[in-house]
């Protein structure tokens, strides 16, 4: 659990780093802590995964990695681990989940998100996906986005 | 698109993870790049300046540091779609919402503080529009060996 003071540095850190010499320094200062204490703090959060990893944060879309294709596919439920462990490992992908089925009208469980410069590029990746994946993949679609109704980051209040 | 240079590329293809927590992390991580300590701040400044990356700095797991989060979609039919679009999107807990290529044509990201208003808003939204939402919660996650290349 996540206490008053994590959740602080959540708050004055979502927005990134200060971009100086000694940021952890800047950053106890801002929230009144030691600096040791937030270098403890920070590698605690990360040691349980509560932030995934500390550096560049790219922007897919500035950098023209502009169409993204949502890779779905129906895997038997017996082999789902193995595939998806196989699937994430990919360079390319960037979420990979398993998630339940809705019969009929939704027969994937294994979601693979592939971003690319075009989507012929991400056509290729998924492509590339099916011959890793193989038989064990009955069937598989790619939903690309169309367009993009509503986007706000994570917003968390100290 | 901006075109990097050297030490720009060497940031982005480098620095995606594993900043240092050290008192001078960009001294320290600059060596393994080959770049002393203010040409990586300076190229980590130009790229944040420019819009390359988003930020630089800690990237925060929303699941376990904002409470529930849930995919879901609906089957809007197409003469519905603005209306619907405007009674999903009025929900604050809704944090992203694309149209996407398929029958299920709208896919959203709940997301709350409080897990237990997952379920609350799925309920909301299908009264407001008499459409099913299809829940997605995640029932597994597998590790990504996600780096963008430029």
């Amino acid at each position: 659990m996540l206490d008053a003071i994590d959740r602080r540095l959540i708050a004055a850190t979502q927005g990134g780093l200060p971009l100086v010499r000694e940021p952890y320094r800047v950053l106890a200062e801002q929230l009144g802590l030691d600096e040791a204490d937030v270098l403890a703090r920070l590698q605690g959060l990360l040691d349980r995964g509560a932030i995934r990893r500390i550096g560049a944060i790219p922007n897919h879309y500035a950098l023209g990695f502009t169409a993204n294709g949502m890779s779905v596919w129906d895997i038997a439920d017996e082999v789902v681990a193995d595939v998806g462990a196989k699937v994430g490992a990919l360079d390319f992908v960037t979420h990979c989940y398993e998630r339940p089925r809705h019969l009929p009208i939704w027969p994937y469980n294994l979601f693979a998100m592939v971003h690319g410069k075009t989507r012929d590029e991400v056509r290729d990746k998924v492509a590339e996906i099916a011959l890793l994946v193989g038989s064990a993949a009955r069937s598989h679609d790619i939903l690309f986005s169309t367009r993009i109704l509503k986007k706000t980051g994570l917003r968390i209040a100290a | 698109m901006a075109s990097l240079d050297p030490t720009a590329r060497a940031i982005v293809n480098g620095l995606q993870g594993g900043f240092p927590l050290t008192p001078r992390p960009f001294r320290d991580a600059g060596r393994a790049l080959g770049l002393t300590e203010d040409e990586l701040l300076e190229g980590v400044q130009d790229l944040t300046t420019s819009g390359a990356l988003s930020r630089f700095g800690p990237l925060w797991n929303a699941e376990q540091v904002g409470g529930g989060v849930c995919l879901a979609a609906i089957a809007v039919p197409l003469q519905r779609f603005d209306e619907v679009v405007e009674k999903v999107n009025a929900h604050a807990e809704i944090a992203h919402n694309y149209e996407r290529a398929h029958a299920l044509n709208m896919w959203f990201v709940i997301s709350s503080d409080d897990p237990r208003r997952i379920e609350q808003v799925i309920a909301e939204i299908e009264r407001e529009t008499g459409l099913a939402v299809h829940a997605m919660p995640k029932t597994r996650e597998f590790f990504v060996g996600f780096k963008v290349e430029v």
